[in-house]
Parts: C-alpha cells; sequence; structure tokens
C-alpha cells in the first residue's frame, strides 16, 4: 500500500484504539485519583460490559437490544463494583498494598465465573448500523491529478461512531467533574479526604460511587467495542495493561493527563502496528512508560505528592 | 476374551495380525494371567482437551466427537471387551499446562493411553513429557511436527492428516485456478509456521511466487492494522487464522476489501465454528475453502459420514442438532472420532491388557497401512506411514455458492505424499 492511503488508515485503526482506551483508562484514572486505589480488576469490567452486552441483545433483537445493552451493561457492572467496594475494599480501609491484593482476586473471581457461566467462546454482537465507507485518494496521473478509491483505505460508520460516542462520553464526565455537585464532591474528595470529611462529605458513599463509575465506564468501552471485537472472558487483560500504561503516562488522577496519553498511545500503536509490527508499538509503549518513571514519576501531567 | 462384534478393522488388517500374534505370544504368560484377572476393568483414555484458552470451540467438539465415538464403540463391545472409559483435563490450550496434563495422566490416573489436543503449540510442548514417561500420545493437531522428526516414538497422529501435505495438495489449485502471485496470512506459531515453510517451495514448484507472509499471533483481537501489507499486484490471499476471534478476522478482511481486491484461498480454520453466513461474511461468496472434511452435507455423502453426523449430532449444515447457532469444527473433530477407532484397532491388535504391552501398541499402530473408509472412518480412506507416525489421506476444495460449501474438488491421497524425513521405527523404546 502506498504512504499516503497506509497513513491515513493508520490513523482511523489508531483513534479507534485511542477512543476506546481514553473511556476505559479515564475510569481506572478516576478511581486511583479519588480513592488512591489501584484498581487491578478493571480489565475484568471492561469484559463484564461486552459479555452482558452480548447476554442483552441476545435477549432483545434488533437495534433497541444494543441500545439497551449500552444502558444495561454499565449499570450493572457500576453496581457490581458498588458492592464489590462496599463489602471489599471498605473493610480493608482503602489500604493502597491490600487493595490490590484485593482487586488481583476479584480479577479472579469475575474471570472465571464468566468462564463458568458464559464459557469460553468468542461471540459476536451485531452492531445496530453499519456500512463500509470507501475513502477516496488523491493521486497525481498522466491526465493530473484525480480522485481514485484504493482497496484497503475504507472504514466503518460504527469505528466512526465509537470515536464520536467516546468524545461524548468523556465531555459529559468532565462536565459531570466540573459543573455538578457531585463532582465537586468527588474532587474535593480527591484533593483532602480528611477535610472533606470535617466539612460532611459522606466520604465513603463518594468512594463507592466513584468505584461504581469507574467499572461502568470500563464496560461502557466494551459495549461499544464489542460489534469490532467480540465477547470473550479474557479480554480484559489487554485494555487492563494499555489503560495503566496510559494512566502512567498521563498522570495518575489527571484526567486531561489520561485523555493527551492515550490519544498518543492510542494513535502511536496504530500508526506503529500498521507500518511496522503490533509488538514493536507495545515494546514501544512499555518503554515510554519506563521513561516516565524514571524522568516524571508524576507523569506528564500529575502534580507531585506533597 | 470375548469379542461382540467382528468388526472390518480387524479383517483389514492380516499382515498386522502375524505381527501382533507374535507380539502377544512372546509376553502370553504374564498376559493372560492379567488379562483374566482385568477383564473388566475398563479401558482408560487419557483426553487432552482444549475446554478452555484460544482452542475452546476446538475444545467443545472435539469432547463432543470423543463422546459418540466412545459410545459407538462401548456399545459394540468396548475394546478386547472391555470397556472404554475417557478421563479428560483441561490444558487451557497451554503448552506448559499441557505437560503437565500428560504428566496427570501417567502419575495419578494411570491411564493407557493419551490423545486428543490439537494446537501445535500444546502439542509439541506435551509430546516430550508423553516420550520420557513411555505414555503412547495421540495427537489431533494437524502440525507437520510429528512426520518431521521434532517429536518422538511414543507420538503418533493417526486420524488427521498434517499441514504438509494438505499444503503441496491446495498448490496446483490456487496457481492453476486462481492466480500465481500468492499472499499468505497465517497464526504466528507452530502450525502457521508448517503453512509458511511449506506454501512458498509447493507454489514455486508449481510456478507461482509467494509475495508476502504476515504472521498475526493468534491471541490478537483486531486485524485490519495487519492488511495493509497485502501488496497491491498480489492475485490471491491465501488465508489461514485460529483463535477466539477469527470471526472478526474475515470480517475485517472484508472491510478492508470492500468488495474489491485479490481472490479468497482460506483453510476452513479461519472460519471454524463460525456460521458461513453470519453477519459481515457475505463478501465470502465465490472464495474457495480448504476443507478436511465438507461442513454442508454434499450431494454423495457416504453412508458413515451420515451417520457419523447423527452420532456427533451434528445437521447438514454442520451445527448442532440441539442449537443450529452452535456450528462445529467440522472440517478437524473426524480425527477424534477416527484416533479412536485406530486406538482400539491397535490395542486389538496387540493383544493389549495393560500399560505393560504399550511398546507393543505403538508397533501395532506403526505396523497399519491401508485404512479403508467405514464407519470408524467417515472421512475416506487413509494410508499410514508407520514410519514417520502420520497418516496421509484425501484433502476436499469447497466453494462458497449462495451461503453454502459446495465441495468442487477432492485430491487423491498420493497427491498429499511426500518423502519420509524422519523413521521413528529406529528410535528405541
Amino acid at each position: 500500500m502506498e504512504f499516503g492511503p497506509h497513513l491515513m488508515l493508520a490513523t482511523l485503526e489508531g483513534a479507534v484504539t485511542a477512543a476506546v482506551l481514553a473511556l476505559t483508562a479515564a475510569g481506572l484514572s478516576l478511581v486511583f485519583g479519588v480513592m488512591r486505589v489501584v484498581n487491578i480488576a478493571h480489565g475484568e469490567f471492561f469484559m463484564l460490559g461486552a459479555v452482558l452486552a452480548w447476554g442483552v441483545t441476545q435477549a432483545v433483537a434488533g437495534p433497541w437490544g444494543y441500545a439497551l445493552a449500552l444502558l444495561v451493561a454499565p449499570l450493572l457492572a457500576g453496581a457490581l463494583a458498588v458492592a464489590a467496594d462496599v463489602t471489599i475494599l471498605k473493610r480493608l480501609s482503602y489500604d493502597p498494598e491490600r487493595t490490590i491484593v484485593a482487586t488481583i482476586g476479584l480479577l479472579y473471581i469475575l474471570q472465571q465465573l464468566t468462564l463458568m457461566t458464559y464459557g469460553p467462546e468468542a461471540r459476536p454482537v451485531v452492531a445496530p448500523f453499519d456500512a463500509r465507507i470507501a475513502l477516496p485518494w488523491v493521486e497525481h496521473g498522466a491526465e493530473g491529478w484525480r480522485l481514485t478509491w484504493p482497496w484497503g483505505l475504507g472504514t466503518t460508520v460504527w469505528k466512526l461512531t465509537v470515536i464520536g460516542a467516546a468524545v461524548a462520553v468523556l465531555a459529559a464526565l468532565w462536565l459531570f467533574m466540573a459543573r455538578t455537585r457531585a463532582g465537586l464532591v468527588m474532587r474535593a474528595t480527591q484533593a483532602d479526604r480528611e477535610m472533606a470529611t470535617a466539612f460532611g462529605v459522606p466520604v465513603e458513599r463518594v468512594y463507592a460511587l466513584t468505584f461504581g463509575l469507574g467499572a461502568a465506564l470500563a464496560a461502557l468501552a466494551a459495549v461499544l467495542i464489542v460489534p469490532i471485537q467480540q465477547a470473550h472472558y479474557l479480554m480484559g487483560a489487554d485494555p487492563l495493561l494499555l489503560s495503566f500504561i496510559v494512566v502512567i503516562i498521563g498522570g495518575l488522577g489527571s484526567l486531561p493527563g489520561t485523555l493527551v496519553a492515550a490519544v498518543l498511545i492510542g494513535l502511536s500503536d496504530g500508526i506503529i502496528s500498521v507500518f511496522f509490527s503490533p509488538t514493536l508499538a507495545k515494546i514501544l509503549a512499555t518503554l515510554l512508560v519506563a521513561l516516565v518513571l524514571v524522568f516524571r514519576p508524576q507523569g506528564l501531567f500529575g502534580k507531585r505528592a506533597a | 476374551m470375548t469379542k461382540t462384534t467382528a468388526k472390518p478393522a480387524l479383517t483389514r488388517r492380516a499382515a498386522l495380525s502375524t505381527l501382533a500374534a507374535g507380539t502377544a505370544a512372546a509376553s502370553l504368560p504374564m498376559w493372560a494371567r492379567y488379562a483374566h484377572a482385568q477383564s473388566a476393568a475398563p479401558i482408560r483414555l487419557g483426553f487432552q482437551q482444549h475446554r478452555t484458552g484460544i482452542g475452546a470451540a476446538y475444545g467443545r467438539w472435539y469432547g463432543r466427537t470423543v463422546e459418540a465415538a466412545v459410545a459407538k464403540i462401548n456399545a459394540e463391545g468396548g475394546i478386547n471387551g472391555r470397556p472404554v472409559e475417557i478421563v479428560a483435563e483441561d490444558d487451557g490450550t497451554d503448552p506448559k499446562r499441557g505437560a503437565e496434563v500428560v504428566e496427570k495422566f501417567a502419575t495419578q490416573h494411570g491411564v493407557d493411553v493419551a490423545f486428543g489436543p490439537l494446537f501445535s503449540h500444546v502439542v509439541i510442548g506435551s509430546a516430550p513429557r508423553a516420550g520420557e514417561l513411555k505414555l503412547p500420545y495421540f495427537v489431533v493437531s494437524e502440525g507437520t511436527h510429528v512426520s518431521s522428526g521434532m517429536l518422538n516414538r511414543y507420538t503418533l497422529q493417526p486420524g488427521i492428516t498434517d499441514v504438509k501435505s494438505q499444503v503441496m495438495s491446495m498448490a496446483p489449485f490456487i496457481t492453476g485456478t486462481l492466480g500465481k502471485k500468492v499472499t499468505m496470512i497465517f497464526p504466528d506459531y507452530g502450525f502457521g509456521y508448517d503453512h509458511r515453510d511449506n506454501l512458498a517451495p509447493a507454489i514455486e514448484a508449481h510456478g507461482g511466487t509467494v509475495l508476502e507472509k504476515i504472521a498475526i499471533p493468534p491471541t490478537e483481537t483486531s486485524f485490519t492494522r495487519y492488511f495493509p501489507r497485502i501488496p497491491r499486484d498480489t492475485e490471491v490471499l491465501y488465508h489461514v487464522m485460529v483463535g477466539p476471534a477469527v470471526l472478526t478476522f474475515v470480517k475485517e478482511l472484508g472491510e478492508f476489501f470492500g468488495g474489491q481486491g485479490p481472490a479468497l484461498f482460506g483453510f476452513i480454520d479461519s472460519l471454524e465454528a463460525v456460521a458461513i453466513d453470519s453477519p459481515g461474511l457475505e463478501f465470502l461468496e465465490g472464495s474457495y475453502f480448504w476443507e478436511g472434511m465438507c461442513r454442508h452435507e454434499q450431494p454423495d455423502q457416504s453412508e458413515y459420514e451420515t451417520a457419523y453426523r447423527a452420532a456427533v449430532g451434528v445437521n447438514e449444515r454442520g451445527a448442532s442438532l440441539a442449537d443450529p447457532r452452535d456450528v462445529s469444527t467440522y472440517g478437524h473433530m473426524f480425527g477424534c472420532w477416527e484416533t479412536l477407532h485406530i486406538i482400539k484397532a491397535g490395542m486389538e491388535a496387540a493383544g493389549y491388557a495393560g500399560p505393560q504391552h504399550r511398546a507393543a501398541l505403538i508397533e501395532a499402530v506403526e505396523a497399519m497401512d491401508e485404512i479403508p473408509e467405514g464407519p470408524g472412518h467417515p472421512q475416506g480412506a487413509k494410508r499410514f506411514n508407520g514410519r514417520t507416525h502420520q497418516v496421509f489421506g484425501h484433502q476436499n476444495i469447497s466453494r462458497v455458492e449462495g451461503g453454502r460449501l459446495n465441495r468442487v474438488h477432492r485430491t487423491t491421497i498420493e497427491d498429499t505424499l511426500y518423502p519420509d524425513m524422519v523413521d521413528y521405527t529406529q528410535q528405541p523404546f
């Protein structure tokens, strides 16, 4: 494939990765920022989102089934996360080390329960609407400039929808954090937990809702991507790794940092894996994490801890 | 001991019985006593199953095929008059776990033989342990690793043909019918390497060239980014993919070309356990697939295959009778059925009575040669090569027409033969 169309295709593929990654990593970043909990089970909430979407679309056929899945899967995953927070994390007093171990346990419980009930198969979810869009390319030929439609250069309506939906959800998340009372309370808890308690903020309830919101974001990202990929019980591992990479590079707890890092990692993953190999893309991303940790441990946008 | 059925499998192996009689006679005093005391005890077969992990779809259907084959064998009097019992263990489609499962079969379960793995990295990871434990290990994997000499005397593949012979017999069709410039996409591990290493020489032998070889990890979930590496002057895209995301792979292939692009020749692996009429796969119309056994019922289907379909519980489109959305791995799973019938024939020829006859069992299987089509071999006649421990058989090419896979070519066994690369019979037990 020629360089121009190739780069265009790589950028489009990268943008889809970046969109889904931004949603997933925003959830992880939120949970860490507010609660100081490193949620190793985050990828499993992503997986649950996809599996629940499959379940809902099986029960209710057609585009409405998918619309229902968009609503139900994040809600159920969020509710499960709230329950996990109240029954597990709260009892560990949100101690950083112990919550890591607890969420590792949660990861295996969710994954194995899915294996036992949903099974080991990868199952497809059909997008509510989809069509291939062939993209034109300008080429200088014998009779001057002309438009061509090379094979391979194209995208789908659904991929563009995923990008659009992710941008909309992230904008809504930003508005929620910046403009609503609940967002204010969450930011207050993030800034200083004890002071927030002193001012009457119900910190435990804030924690439970934050954990639920983080999981719901991951689940929502999965519902968006599942028509492109498939629902599988092991699908949570890759988003977890990439989300950690994004959150570390962006700065733990910083939402704008997470966004910038997600776009950076998503696009570079798309472009490097198209031009070179997907393995090299992962190697470079991991290398970047190492460099950030050595030279700027608080992340690109993070504030240095006092 | 009594045999309740006079199976043709016995009469066809006249040469074999001479050898078996000799083996049995040599060990008669011990064996006779043992057999008498243990005559009702079941023969235990360790089934190494890909129940979870990337091979789960194959594992599920290999499981159903094994269940059906054992039910048939037991209904016909078992092996040497003893019932057959399956001890299944999940290997997670993981080579490390695979070796542990083999170990468990030999030391904890005390099985007579082990069988059943498909994924080549699991086979390559497990076979050395089976050799060390002197446990006969019947693989159903398609990998050329058996006949290449990589494994050992205890590892045999009598129920399914290998990639090298499949690729060799497909090449003339590809260059003759579809085009000379071939680009291949293959999974980035052992089984894919068999395709990679054998396709180019086979294509070149028929006047074609392989332009590009694109490897994709079997755990991959997103494929579009690999496709730009397909050169523009490609005439035939040869694809073989495995793993949980095969449907995504084929769908994205269609989206990538958007109705244009090269001719497609795929191995059915790219679509095993996936309905050919799934949404998004319409572009496959007119493309070609290799099939080990034809998923969709063909007009000339043999009575043996009709019985096999009914026993395994699949309909005329290769999907489960209980749930038509549950599509089988029909192109491969006959390998388990046929392997179990080979084990039965081998054990009966060797007068197998217990683990002390494991070597005799392997010699009995090594002595096999022509295997006629029959109830135990519904895929067709086969030829077993005792030196390389590999079976050879007919291969099928099907064309997608109106959402159906219609067979357009069936190779002869001779088309698939190649010179021996090893002689396992020279290795000591």
